[in-house]
């Protein structure tokens, strides 16, 4: 196997968050959730699109930002990323769920229903973060 | 059981939640090296077809879903709505066609809503190659859209990986061939509606009986400006036949000589009521 060329393909070469194993009870990988875990798993990706498909919004975030910028001059996607950033801000405390409104609007996700709304809702979602463990890593006491 | 019910998630959408996937992929792999395969999706072998006349659309369709040899529906529906002036014929997988067409006549219903106007042809288009060009050609959906919009009859042919073609006919699916060379032979530009609707009606035909893939009825969509005819059926040119003959015996083959009839005496011994556990 030709180690050289996989190197753009290795999953930790694109750095998302989310990713990697989750851990579950007695620091083992959570196979109930997670699936089977190898070390094959860890590094290469186990469908064509799943590298794509993962980071599709910052990629059409940054394809658009250098075309804003290239059109408008640089202080346009400034102005818009900080605008994100403060919207990204409204939120309720970590273990409920947040509508995102502000954000979703400002994006245009308001007029638009994709996969991700219909499945996978994490408003839906059956689990929900131990609240006091959550509000004390968000302030940074833990 | 629990390889069959993932995988089959797995036909119609990639990323459920992305640690889904991994799983699916995994048990995929593991699968064919054991020798097994998995489940065959559901497709639509089909025939399906468009034609520009005079005033606007013609879109048919055959009605016959296969899962791999077996006819999985002798009468489901191909022609879907995308919105009031523009439908939109699915071959391909049949999970992958619904919800492509769903998904997007949400998405052209919330834009026309946002700018006010009825929406166009070529916007259903743009978002649907969008769509299909992201997920590579996984999602197998083949469709054919046509609608009449402000700037008249519009009719497209858009392929799995995302390519779309504008033409005055076309044809998609597993009986597309059969379907083109009667387009081929009898097209005419500004042909009459029924003209049109014959020309439909003998594509799919053709599709249905020279191809496995289709078959069962003829569906028929007639959208011009402002009126939608959606004929369901159509033709029905494949009925199933009644059968002529019958291996039953009527009553009075058999002569009857002597009747007689001896009444039975049954006494109720115990009654017991049992209560059902309704908490």
């Amino acid at each position: 196997m030709n180690t050289r060329g996989l190197r753009s393909q290795l999953k930790d070469s694109v750095p998302v968050t989310g990713l990697g194993t989750q851990i579950g009870a007695y620091g083992v990988q959570d196979t109930l959730r997670s699936g089977f875990s190898s070390v094959k798993n860890e590094l290469l990706p186990s469908h064509a699109l799943e590298l794509s498909e993962k980071n599709f919004q910052l990629n059409q975030d940054k394809m658009n930002f250098s075309t804003l910028r290239n059109i408008q001059g640089l202080h346009a996607p400034l102005k818009l990323q900080m605008e994100y950033r403060a919207a990204r801000q409204i939120q309720r405390l970590p273990f409920l769920q947040s509508s995102h409104l502000a954000l979703d609007t400002l994006k245009g996700n308001d007029e638009s229903i994709s996969f991700e709304d219909i499945l996978n809702d994490p408003a839906q979602s059956e689990m929900m973060g131990e609240p006091h463990i959550m509000v004390e890593y968000k302030l940074g006491l833990m | 059981e629990l390889a069959h019910s993932y995988v089959s998630d797995k036909f119609f959408l990639l990323l459920i939640s992305y640690f889904c996937t991994f799983r699916n992929a995994v048990l995929e792999f593991e699968c064919n090296k054991l020798g097994h395969s998995i489940p065959a999706a559901r497709k639509t072998g089909t025939t399906i077809c468009g034609v520009v006349f005079k005033d606007g659309i013609v879109l048919g369709a055959d009605t016959r879903a296969t899962e791999g040899m077996i006819v999985a529906d002798k009468n489901c529906s191909k022609i879907h709505y995308i919105s009031p002036n523009i439908y939109c014929c699915g071959a391909g997988t049949a999970a992958d066609t619904e919800m492509t067409t769903q998904i997007i006549s949400s998405n052209l219903e919330l834009h026309s809503l946002s700018t006010g106007r009825l929406p166009r042809v070529a916007t259903a288009n743009r978002m649907l190659k969008q769509m299909l060009f992201r997920y590579q050609g996984h999602i197998g959906a083949a469709l054919v859209l046509g609608g009449v919009d402000c700037n008249g009859p519009h009719l497209y042919s858009i392929y799995p990986h995302g390519s779309t073609d504008k033409l005055p006919y076309v044809t998609m699916g597993s009986g597309s061939l059969a379907a083109m060379a009667v387009f081929e032979d009898r097209y005419e530009q500004n042909m009459e509606e029924e003209d049109a609707k014959r020309l439909v009606r003998d594509a799919i035909a053709a599709g249905i009986f020279n191809d496995l893939g289709s078959g069962s009825n003829i569906d028929l969509c007639v959208i011009t400006k402002g009126k939608v005819d959606y004929l369901r059926p159509h033709d029905m040119a494949n009925k199933k036949g009644v059968r002529t003959g019958d291996y039953k015996y009527k009553r009075g083959t058999t002569g009857v000589l002597a009747k007689a009839v001896t009444k039975l005496d049954l006494e109720v011994v115990e009654e017991t009521v049992q209560t059902m556990d309704t908490s």
